[in-house]
């Protein structure tokens, strides 16, 4: 199949980008949408021209770097797909892609479609250590975990930290990111025991990256290609109000 | 730390904030329904409010402190919001957010301006001022809304601004629930649904005034 895509070319972060166009022909409906960019740039580097950067590694849908917005939606319109895992076969003959970098202040563009998503490892940094045993090694399973509360860990813990969340939301906000971390720790007893702190220094790191407030648009979940919930960050929500009375003065 | 200055501190506060005026917004609709009965009856409940000096002044002074609340906060969290998302798509496309999720500030403002007009014209009688007395000797507020909305303007207006507080609702009130935890995928569907049909309620309730005017059913006898 033969395609027209309009593809976002940024040659440093200081510098104004724009879409361009790029045709991609003879694209098989067998390769993914990364192999379809790996053509297109096979055919650039042919003619001396500078091929399109984008971000990749793992290209099984595990490791997050793949985030481009394809058409508007992070990671394409198939649910719970990384671009890595969107094939071809869901386009047809002659359709129009336009490809941008997620965009969020605190996303600032590298160069084409490659974003720093830095900000999202420095509000896991800021949510510090959980308290372990020294010594011995435990036995395993010796802390009792009901089967729920372990499997709503898991859940949450599924989160790649891939930025399509914040990609997605109207507010730049990292709500959906924060709260699977904030979760998948405080469903555990293990993570109990510093829940509040983290909390706190987590929604604060978010704000001070430049990140957004979540206003409920819900965006995060629908983009997520994990199917990450929002009713994480409700439960967020009600660790920082644990939390609120613990650690905060008003002003 | 600073509650605050938080994402989830101010959160909180617009959500506790915009609950206490639904509440609010509920108990304004249960007087105003007492147009509806004999022509004497919201002038009794007006006359009757009126008494209670202290409890309204008590009443106004919390809704007013809410109201500031929630328009200071809401307008902050907005250009912090627009500030972290400095750079449109060149195309988007939306998923789950509602017209009404992203229309919240505007929808908000309109509500705003509209309150000022609201409180210049029944409370203060500034503007448009129908100052009447009944038979009673108490003030005529009959008289007034129904001199008022037979106005084609007034009424407009009115509904216009209804719809606002409606559309404003519609998102409102989940996402109050959802800030403030009370959520999870069980009760997610329901506290939807009521949110949307609580504005709904809200929004045919209060529309009913001027439209039964302009329709000639509510008119002096």
């Amino acid at each position: 199949m033969n395609l027209t895509l309009f593809i976002w070319r940024q040659k440093r972060p200081d510098e104004k980008g724009r879409l361009e166009r790029h045709e991609a022909k003879d694209i098989s409906p067998e390769m993914s949408f990364l192999e379809m960019l790996d053509a297109v740039n096979e055919e650039l580097v042919k003619n001396g021209n500078e091929t399109i950067v984008f971000d990749h590694d793992c290209r099984e849908g595990i490791c997050g770097s793949c985030s481009q917005v394809i058409n508007g939606v992070p990671h394409g319109h198939r649910e719970k797909t990384t671009v890595c895992q969107l094939h071809m076969r869901h386009f047809k003959d002659g359709d129009i892609i336009y490809i941008e970098p997620l965009r969020a202040k605190a996303f600032p563009v590298i160069k084409d479609l490659i974003v720093d998503r830095g900000a999202l490892d420095r509000i896991i940094q800021s949510g510090g250590y959980i308290s372990v045993h020294t010594g011995g090694v435990p036995d395993a399973n010796a802390i009792l975990i009901p089967k729920e509360d372990a499997d709503t860990a898991m859940d949450a813990a599924e989160c790649i930290g891939c930025g399509a969340c914040v990609a997605a939301c109207p507010n730049g906000s990292a709500m959906l990111f924060t709260a699977s971390k904030i979760t998948h720790l405080a469903m555990l007893p293990q993570g109990r025991i510093e829940s509040a702190r983290r909390v706190c220094m987590m929604t604060e790191s978010m704000m001070n990256e430049g990140f957004g407030s979540c206003g409920n648009h819900y965006e995060c979940q629908a983009a997520c290609p994990k199917g990450i919930k929002v009713q994480f960050i409700a439960k967020l929500n009600r660790e920082f109000l644990k939390a609120v009375f613990k650690t905060y003065t008003p002003f | 730390m600073q509650f605050f200055k938080n994402t989830g501190g101010r959160k909180i506060v617009m959500a506790v904030t915009g609950i206490l005026m639904v509440l609010f917004i509920f108990a304004h609709l249960t007087g105003n329904i007492s147009v509806f009965a004999e022509p004497g009856s919201i002038n009794a409940y007006a006359a009757k409010l009126h008494s209670l000096s202290l409890f309204v002044w008590a009443y106004r002074f919390i809704i007013f402190s809410a109201l500031s609340l929630h328009v200071f906060f809401g307008i902050q969290i907005t250009l912090e919001n627009y500030a972290a998302k400095p750079e449109a798509y060149e195309v988007r496309r939306n998923l789950r957010s509602t017209f009404a999720s992203r229309t919240m500030i505007w929808t908000g403002l309109a509500i705003a301006a509209y309150l000022i007009f609201h409180l210049l014209h029944f409370t203060f009688h500034a503007v448009f001022p129908v100052k009447h007395i009944d038979s009673s000797g108490r003030p005529d507020v009959f008289r007034m809304l129904v001199l008022s909305f037979q106005s084609f303007f007034i009424s407009s207006v009115y509904i216009a601004a209804i719809a606002a507080v409606a559309l404003h609702l519609a998102h409102g009130i989940q996402s109050s629930f959802q800030t403030l935890g009370i959520n999870n995928e069980r009760t997610f569907p329901v506290i939807t649904k009521s949110g949307m049909l609580a504005a709904i309620i809200i929004f045919l309730g209060y529309i009913a005034i001027p439209v039964f005017v302009l329709a000639g059913v509510l008119r002096f006898l």
